[in-house]
């Protein structure tokens, strides 16, 4: 007999069932997760794994999600791994909270369990009404005793919710009126402005209050705890103005300045740095291979830019703090802010509510600090924080900026036998709590924060900016060489897929920087070096998709590129080609994606997901990069941060591979990396000249068409 | 202060603000119409689209005294007031799954509205231009095209306009 397989690790930490799942009076059921609602659709998919499993219909499912006082602790909404652990956790407590409540009724009814079935919460026995339903027999049953071990699942071949696509159960509210934390109504409310410390360094020499004052035309309340500053009032339209007001009445010392290229990312090359090697030892014998190539390619600091600026409500009443936030993770949040302001964690709770769209790490946890740090000094209110758009640009943690050289030693057909990807980077996480992280604002209270140890996500977690380092391609020996630089001119964090971006576009750029010396078609010269058959399966099937084999000559002004990858090396697949044109700038003229993703439980949701990180993708390898100069941070606005707009976006068509007999891999941020690589190969192939750095501007084609 | 009587979505409401109020803040802060939303305050991003006279304009710098005498109509304005069903629009975005976030979307829905009302059957190139001064970060571009497309049809087949 074999070993019972292991449940997730989250029952590790929320063993008990109730954590999962309760009965509710009205024939509902409610389903805890602790992955959150950030625009990807991960509740409507997590409700339809509870319905399928519990033989339920999908309205009878109700969602709690990122609560800290009932439902279970999955730290944050990261790395596309919502389906593929909250999923099948939720998939397991259904099927156990299912189990126990049979075998309740056999013993009740005195029948042997496998007479007993399931309809819509109805029991039946040898198909036949028994007058007994969930919510009758629960509440003499035992749900909350800890899961001991794998309960029996329902087999994927009987599958009726899970895998067809239905529609969101957050959209509604969105379409039509108050939906979001920054529309939450509370007795007693008042609006703060954060009048933010600059830089962690800054200190306050002086604050010009009666100007402030004056500015805002109407009653303030100030608060200061050290150098927090910040302005308090019933009229939101009041601290706006005394924001508005308020940096040029502000005097701060101790501002950094930084070289004028800081922003670059060849400015991170030398700099004082944490070096790791990962993989196979360095290249021994000194010549492993005909051919030596070598390039060098780049992506510059970039935002995550969210619509909407952070916001959080907090209030203190009886020494509980209760927090609403749109973070990723309501119990690190819990946990940080209890560390940061000296409490017990069981003095907070924290309750997620709809945000504008994130896409990692922005400033959602901090303004929750923010918004707790007023609540403390006025005690009775809710205190909501919205920062200002130019706060958010300025003071979000920025995904880092990355230089990734590539070593390749080739054999005489230029295939790769050895190779190194040598990444320097900025650390890709720094979410408060166990990744070691401070909020924002805890380096502007009187005692400061210790500094911090920056290190990026480990390996078997995906790695940080040796995320998707090593080419998916049979290659007999590859390492990394990873340089992570500890002195930034900006805060940086994570940023949806971290490295993988980079990393992804310099490997697939390589592919056919390789290719194009072997005088092969770039589609066919990866598939010789792919024994990996699902990557094989999407590069073929999205070939057929572009009608890839009538592609123009180099050089034509007209591109098509390739660029594929498997997000993380073990999450889902993504095959990209980009038809485009290059005048003095890149047009997009058509994206096809073929994507595998095992068994997917929304597919709509899935294609909305995928089609979403293309254009998001392609935004960041055309446009994107956040302005430093001596003085920091200059991209304050969308003037300074330009992304794609609706007159360039070109028709996507996305392709789900049936593939329903592997088990869910996550797709949030497949398909970034494979478009941006389709993108710098389609310019290369339209021009006859790569160009290596992004963003790929007007500027960088213009140059890479001058003779050298 | 100023006594300001606002038409909202057909009614009128009394609302006493400052001068410098935005349309925006009066719209949110007091006559508690949470649909259109703050994005950036500087007409970059179209999160706050409402339509003055029909016409859209950006209510994060327009100021509430200035349309003291014009009609507003803002995203709750769209569906019907009396049964409360949504406006065909909306539905479109519903039935295409034209969202992610949905922050952006509210703004682009009152931006449609006066598209369809101008031009009962655009091209694809006619709704990307009028949609070009709305920001989305998601990427949820071809499928609020696509919804734009579905209800200019529901409201051509329905001879709304």
């Amino acid at each position: 007999m074999t070993d019972p397989a292991p449940l997730t690790p989250s029952f590790a930490t929320n063993p008990s069932l109730d954590r999962w799942i309760r009965f509710g009076s009205d024939r509902t059921v409610l389903i805890g997760t602790g992955k959150v609602e950030i625009g990807q659709g991960i509740v409507t998919a997590i409700a339809q794994i509870a319905a399928e499993e519990l033989d339920l219909d999908l309205d009878a499912v109700q969602m709690v999600s990122g609560d800290t006082t009932t439902g279970p602790n999955e730290l944050y909404t990261t790395s596309s791994l919502s389906v593929e652990v909250s999923g099948a956790s939720v998939r397991i407590a259904c099927a156990e909270a299912r189990a126990r409540l049979l075998d309740r009724l056999a013993q009740r009814l005195n029948c042997g369990r496998d007479e007993l079935s399931v309809d819509n919460g109805e029991f039946l026995q040898n198909g036949r009404p028994t007058g007994y339903d969930y919510w009758r027999v629960a509440p003499e049953t035992d749900l909350t005793t800890p899961v001991q071990q794998m309960p029996d699942l329902k087999p994927p071949t009987a599958y009726r919710t899970v895998g067809r696509s239905v529609a969101r159960l957050d959209l509604p509210a969105k379409v039509s009126g108050a939906a979001f934390l920054h529309d939450m109504q509370r007795p007693n409310l008042l609006h703060a402005r954060v009048l933010r410390q600059p830089d962690p360094a800054a200190e306050l020499e002086s604050v010009d209050q009666a100007a402030i004052q004056r500015a805002a035309g109407g009653a303030l309340r100030f608060v200061r705890t050290g150098d927090f500053v910040a302005v308090v009032s019933a009229d939101e339209a009041i601290v706006e103005r005394a924001a508005r007001a308020a940096p040029e009445r502000m005097r701060w010392r101790g501002m950094p300045s930084h070289a004028d290229t800081a922003g670059e990312a060849a400015w991170l090359y030398g700099r004082k740095a944490k070096h790791h090697t990962i993989g196979a030892p360095s290249t021994s014998p000194e010549h492993p291979g005909q051919n030596r190539i070598e390039a060098h390619y780049s992506r510059p600091y970039v935002a995550h830019a969210s619509m909407g600026p952070s916001c959080a409500l907090a209030e203190m009443r009886d020494g509980h703090l209760t927090v609403w936030s749109h973070g990723q993770g309501m119990h690190p949040l819990r946990q940080a802010l209890a560390n940061t302001l000296g409490m017990d964690a069981g003095d907070i709770s924290a309750f997620h509510r709809h945000g504008p769209g994130c896409y990692g790490h922005n400033g959602a946890d901090d303004a929750s600090l923010d918004a707790a740090l007023i609540a403390l000094e006025m005690p009775g209110h809710t205190i909501r924080v919205m920062w200002r758009r130019e706060d958010e640009f300025l003071y979000e943690p920025l995904g880092s900026a990355m230089q990734v050289r590539l070593q390749v030693w080739t054999d005489e057909h230029w295939r790769p036998v050895d190779w190194t990807t040598e990444i320097w980077s900025g650390v890709h996480v720094q979410r408060p709590g166990r990744s070691g992280g401070n909020l924002l604002a805890a380096t502007s209270l009187p005692e400061k924060p210790a500094p911090l140890d920056l290190n990026d996500p480990p390996e078997d977690r995906g790695g940080g900016a040796t995320r998707n380092a090593v080419p998916l391609y049979d290659i007999p020996a590859h390492r990394i060489e990873h340089h992570l630089v500890t002195e930034l001119p900006v805060r940086t964090s994570a940023l949806r897929g971290l490295g993988a971006l980079p990393n992804v576009f310099a490997i697939e750029c390589m592919l056919d920087e390789l290719a194009e010396r072997a005088e092969a078609d770039p589609l066919a010269f990866r598939l010789e070096l792919l024994s990996d058959e699902r990557a094989q399966h999407i590069l073929r099937r999205v070939a057929v998709l572009a009608n890839w084999s009538a592609r123009p000559a180099p050089g034509t002004g007209t591109g098509y590129g390739i660029g594929m990858a498997q997000y993380k090396n073990r999450s889902a697949y993504a095959a990209v080609i980009v038809a485009l044109n290059v005048d003095q700038q890149v047009r997009l003229e058509h994206i096809w994606c073929v994507a595998d993703a095992g068994l997917v439980v929304n597919p709509d949701g899935a294609r909305n997901q995928i089609e979403g990180g293309i254009i998001q993708g392609a935004s960041m390898a055309l446009k994107e990069q956040v302005q430093i100069d001596r003085n920091g941070n200059q991209s304050r606005d969308w003037d300074s941060y330009p992304i794609l707009r609706f007159t360039e976006i070109p028709p996507v068509d996305v392709e789900l591979v049936d593939a329903k007999q592997h088990r869910s891999l996550g797709v949030g941020e497949c398909s970034l990396g494979p478009t941006a690589a389709a993108i710098g190969n389609a310019v290369a192939h339209a021009l006859g000249a790569r160009v290596r750095d992004m963003p790929l501007t007007r500027d960088r084609i213009a140059a890479a068409l001058l003779p050298d | 202060m100023l006594e300001l009587d606002l038409h909202v979505n057909g009614r009128t409401a009394r609302a006493t603000c400052h001068q410098d109020d935005t349309l925006l803040h009066v719209l949110r802060n007091h006559l508690d119409l949470k649909g259109t939303r703050f994005g950036c305050g500087l007409e970059q991003c179209g999160a706050c689209t409402v339509l003055i006279d029909g016409v859209p304009r950006y209510a994060c710098t327009t100021l509430a005294s200035e349309v003291a005498s014009a009609h507003v109509t803002t995203v709750e304005g769209l569906s019907n007031q009396t049964d409360g069903h949504m406006h065909p629009i909306q539905e479109a975005f519903l039935e295409e799954q034209a969202g992610q976030c949905g922050y952006c979307l509210a703004g682009m829905i009152v931006r449609v509205k006066a598209l369809l009302d101008d031009n009962p059957a655009p091209s694809r190139t006619d709704i990307a231009a009028a949609l070009d001064g709305n920001l989305c970060r998601c990427g949820t571009h071809l499928r609020i095209l696509r919804a734009v497309e579905r209800a200019a049809r529901a409201l051509g087949a329905r001879g709304d306009i």
